[in-house]
């Protein structure tokens, strides 16, 4: 129990330590890495809640292909430092007193009485041979199939927008021109040249 | 013993600092994409810890989905800002001003 309490908050404390350095670092690449610390330690606190598969999920899906891109978006748009450096101070009052009510009024909501029962720690640890990633599969076949279903349009479409946007068609590549074959017809094309010269 | 609590507290902080990337960053369109991501982490933070102290799985499908919605947001978040650098050589949010909201 003891060991849970010390990795609970260790990692707790890393989550928000690079949180932070997220939304205060000047340079991309750096918020981008602070932000590949906290996915992991948010992965290693979904361990804790036993919710294994979607702890895998998130280094996978995260930290392998989401934060890859952005590390690729970053490298590709090649900014210049000091443009990002100034103006940072001057809203920083007014986050913080956003960012204090918001954390206060949360923290109040969820104090211990107001959520009943549930503030006790965790009723029953699940058993060795229980499997969460096939009880998730299980119900994301069976009941959850249709928003599955729905989920991979979405990637789908993403995939689709995303290369349809960013696709810039090269100037010299040759390629058929339909509407221009069909307008074309046999007078702008062929001239008949007789033995006297060219005949209209 | 962690308590539910204790998972709900570090969500609202996590969104809270999240809020708060997106009020001080008015210069990179990039950092304020970051907190995005993250705010989406505090509320699965919170998918997750009531899906396992009500021993209901159904809230980590919940997660599964909007990690999945969050992925295509991003994709499609970096293609426009791509394009946007292509068009105007910049990603400062103040700079963003030609519908003059």
């Amino acid at each position: 129990m003891i060991i849970q309490k010390l990795v609970f908050y260790v990692f707790s404390a890393l989550l928000i330590g690079s949180s932070t350095m997220v939304i205060v670092s000047r340079q991309s690449v750096r918020a981008a890495f602070f932000l590949i610390v906290a996915f992991c330690a948010s992965a290693v606190l979904w361990m804790l809640l036993e919710a294994e598969f979607l702890a895998l999920l998130l280094i996978f899906v995260y930290v392998g292909a989401v934060m890859t891109l952005f590390m690729f978006v970053v490298m590709m748009l090649n900014l210049d430092k000091e443009a990002v450096q100034e103006k940072f101070v001057r809203y920083l009052p007014f986050a913080v007193v956003v960012v204090a009510l918001m954390v206060g009024v949360l923290v109040f909501a969820v104090k211990p009485g107001h959520l009943g029962d549930l503030s006790v720690a965790m009723k029953a640890h699940h058993a060795a041979d229980y499997s969460n990633t096939k009880v998730l599969g299980m119900l994301l076949y069976t009941r959850y199939v249709y928003a599955f279903e729905l989920a991979a349009v979405i990637l789908l479409i993403a995939i689709v927008a995303s290369i349809g946007l960013t696709h810039r068609e090269k100037s010299n590549n040759k390629r058929q021109r339909v509407v221009a074959q069909l307008e074309a017809n046999k007078a702008d094309r062929l001239v008949v040249i007789t033995d006297m010269g060219v005949n209209e | 013993m962690i308590t539910l609590t204790d998972y709900l507290v570090v969500g609202a902080i996590l969104f809270g600092l999240s809020l708060a990337g997106m009020v001080i960053n008015r210069k990179n369109l990039i950092v304020l994409l970051m907190s995005i991501e993250l705010m989406l982490l505090a509320v699965n933070m919170n998918f997750i810890a009531f899906s396992s102290f009500l021993q209901d799985s159904a809230g980590q499908i919940f997660v599964f989905f909007i990690l999945a919605v969050a992925a295509a947001e991003t994709a499609l978040g970096l293609a426009i800002l791509i394009i946007l650098f292509r068009t105007r050589q910049s990603i400062n949010v103040t700079d963003l001003d030609a519908l003059k909201g």
